[in-house]
């Protein structure tokens, strides 16, 4: 089903037809047409839940554009102008207060960064909820967390660009983390500042990366994300293989072409999607601070870190996980283990198709030690979230470290867990709800 | 065909042979890519000492000089504040200053050359916050009770004592660093640099 060999073009003798089997013989334009989206057949019974890929794929369009935009404003510069304000810092005000309709294009990014987080890990949870992630869709689930990663790293380079109190302060906390392994840690962190404190070299260099190679990086991986996709054919909420019930002319009976069907049906959540991120982007375009930091309106000052810094809220799980971690294991830091287990919570769900035993895919299958067991992995989530976001206490510090044994049990665990549940029987076909 | 399986080797060695230095000279070409991400020159040339007048520094008062883009405090304590370190010293990690986290002239009791004055460099040994001001024994700026004065640190929640010193099961591995520093007169500090023939 996938763009396979389609036949060539035919012309019917018009000026178009023609022009069309002249490109179809020198590029596969048919087939590929054909192939992903007007014979690729997708399930019947998608349901709410896939929205959310398509929804990535608008939100990746409005980064690159916005970005575009501001980049021909923007000034990667730490230098202080005549007024005493770091360039970029100042350049970044420019968009907002002098550039016609920079204020727009700025909120579009900066929201779009926050949405884009928002629909990645609602993506990324309906592959929980319908084993999108096993056998055979392992690699589309890979380029799926290699795509995460690349955000995150995307994501964390473009904070330092506004230049602001969070960014500065955020950078070095981060590349600090580097600091923690053993032996080359100092040099590495070095080498990702290319000085010995962050400052205009660290602020070119992330500024190459957030606009060229991650970028790069970034589509390449949505390629081999929606090919492998397209290679195996989607999952379903009920984690039936369309593809072992095909008609006599091989399209499987529970399959309909991607183009007209999903193609419209995504519209309607684009349009939803567009109505919640405008109102966002034009009413709070800070989300409450959530999304732009307070403290990142003042200009970096190296001498003065902020009285609460945090990162945004799309890193709070993870930075909760980090301070969790509090031990010295085997004669190295707890800053170390902490750099690790923030590593390890983001690597782990590579591992989820192998770690995952269980004889069906979907939660509609599954018993109640799955759906008790998820439901507490997300609230854990949610409330290492909230944590990650708070000032260290007491309190918050246990919480986070019970959670984050928790999040961990989850994945490690399940190869266990997975195969005790009750399950219920896989109907031959999808069901529609 | 009768050679059909049969592998000629010395076709296959030259093949070998071509890949294995095709792929130093990929190697190599990452070179300069990586070198080109070290610190320049320019960087490494900005380590120059910093001299600071510190006449006007009351006791109890405390003041922040940028040295090689870093802030460097330095705190006139009071009696007050030296009275605390000693009743710190089963609170904090390091209380003699084992760590090499100062030069050997600052590693005493009060880790500095002159008692009253600490010459710091404020960075959280954790993770490289600049950690705040929180003086004021007791509760009153959302500490314990049990406060004596000293730092905290805003990201992860290290305290220092006002010796620099970082107490016990908090993130910070070690002190902070006593920059070198020296006196060139009862008033005036150079930081970045130890005195000369000492």
């Amino acid at each position: 089903m996938a763009a396979g060999n389609f036949e060539k073009y035919k012309s019917d003798g018009s000026l178009a037809g023609n022009l069309l089997e002249w490109v179809d013989a020198r590029f596969p334009a048919t087939s590929m047409w054909k192939g992903h989206l007007s014979e690729y057949y997708a399930p019947k019974n998608f349901n709410f839940w896939y929205f959310f890929g398509s929804l990535a794929l608008l939100v990746l369009v409005i980064q690159i554009v916005t970005g575009i935009f501001l980049v021909m404003h923007y000034k990667p510069d730490a230098a202080l102008n005549a007024y005493g304000v770091p360039v970029a810092f100042a350049s970044v005000e420019y968009i907002m207060r002098d550039v016609p309709g920079g204020w727009l294009i700025r909120y579009m990014h900066s929201t779009g960064a926050s949405a884009f987080f928002i629909v990645v890990y609602l993506h990324m949870f309906r592959g929980l909820l319908y084993g999108s992630y096993r056998k055979p869709r392992e690699l589309t689930w890979l380029f799926g967390v290699g795509i995460f990663l690349c955000l995150m790293g995307e994501a964390f380079f473009g904070y330092l660009l506004p230049w602001g109190q969070m960014s500065y302060w955020g950078a070095q906390v981060i590349v600090n983390l580097f600091g923690a392994i053993p032996f080359v840690g100092n040099d590495l962190s070095i080498l990702i500042r290319g000085d010995f404190v962050v400052g205009d070299a660290t602020l070119n260099r992330f500024f190459s990366f957030h606009v060229i190679a991650f970028p790069l990086v970034l589509l390449g991986l949505v390629a081999a994300h929606v090919l492998a996709l397209h290679e195996t054919g989607s999952n379903n909420p009920d984690g039936v293989e369309i593809k072992a019930n095909k008609d006599e002319n091989g399209i499987p009976r529970d399959g309909i072409p991607f183009h007209p069907y999903y193609t419209v049906k995504d519209i309607v959540g684009v349009v939803v999607f567009l109505m919640v991120f405008s109102a966002i982007m034009f009413f709070a375009p800070e989300g409450g601070g959530a999304f732009l930091e307070t403290p990142n309106f003042y200009p970096a000052d190296p001498l003065k870190t902020p009285p609460h810094i945090a990162p945004v809220w799309y890193f709070t799980p993870y930075y909760s996980i980090l301070r969790a971690m509090v031990w010295n294991f085997f004669g190295l830091d707890a800053k170390f283990w902490g750099v690790v287990a923030m590593g390890a919570s983001v690597v782990v769900f590579a591992f989820l198709p192998w770690l995952d035993r269980s004889p069906v895919k979907s939660i509609r299958y599954r018993g109640p030690i799955y759906k008790t067991l998820l439901t507490i992995f997300v609230i854990c989530f949610v409330i290492l979230g909230y944590l990650g976001t708070q000032s260290p206490s007491y309190w918050g510090e246990k919480i986070s470290q019970v959670c984050t044994v928790f999040y961990f049990g989850f994945f490690l665990a399940m190869p266990w867990w997975s195969r005790m549940d009750k399950f219920k029987p896989v109907p031959d076909r999808v069901t529609m709800h | 065909m009768s050679n059909e399986g049969k592998m000629d080797c010395g076709r296959r060695r030259l093949i070998v042979a071509t890949a294995a230095v095709g792929g130093a000279g990929a190697v190599a070409a990452l070179v300069p890519f990586v070198s080109s991400l070290l610190p320049s020159e320019r960087a490494k040339a900005a380590g120059a000492p910093v001299e600071v007048d510190i006449g006007k520094l009351e006791p109890g008062q405390m003041m922040t000089v940028e040295w090689r883009g870093k802030p460097v405090w330095i705190i006139n304590r009071n009696k007050e504040m030296l009275e605390t370190l000693p009743k710190l010293n089963d609170a904090v990690a390091d209380p003699k200053s084992e760590k090499q986290m100062q030069p050997d002239y600052a590693r005493n009791e009060t880790r500095s050359i002159k008692p009253e004055l600490l010459v710091v460099v404020g960075i959280c040994t954790h993770l490289g916050c600049s950690p705040s001001q929180k003086f004021k024994k007791g509760a009153e700026e959302g500490m314990t009770a049990e406060w004596l004065g000293g730092f905290l640190c805003p990201c992860h929640g290290s305290t220092f004592d006002f010796a620099g010193r970082v107490y016990k099961a908090k993130p910070a591995p070690t002190n902070l660093e006593v920059p070198p520093h020296y006196y060139m007169s009862d008033s005036r500090i150079l930081i970045g640099e130890d005195k000369k023939g000492a």
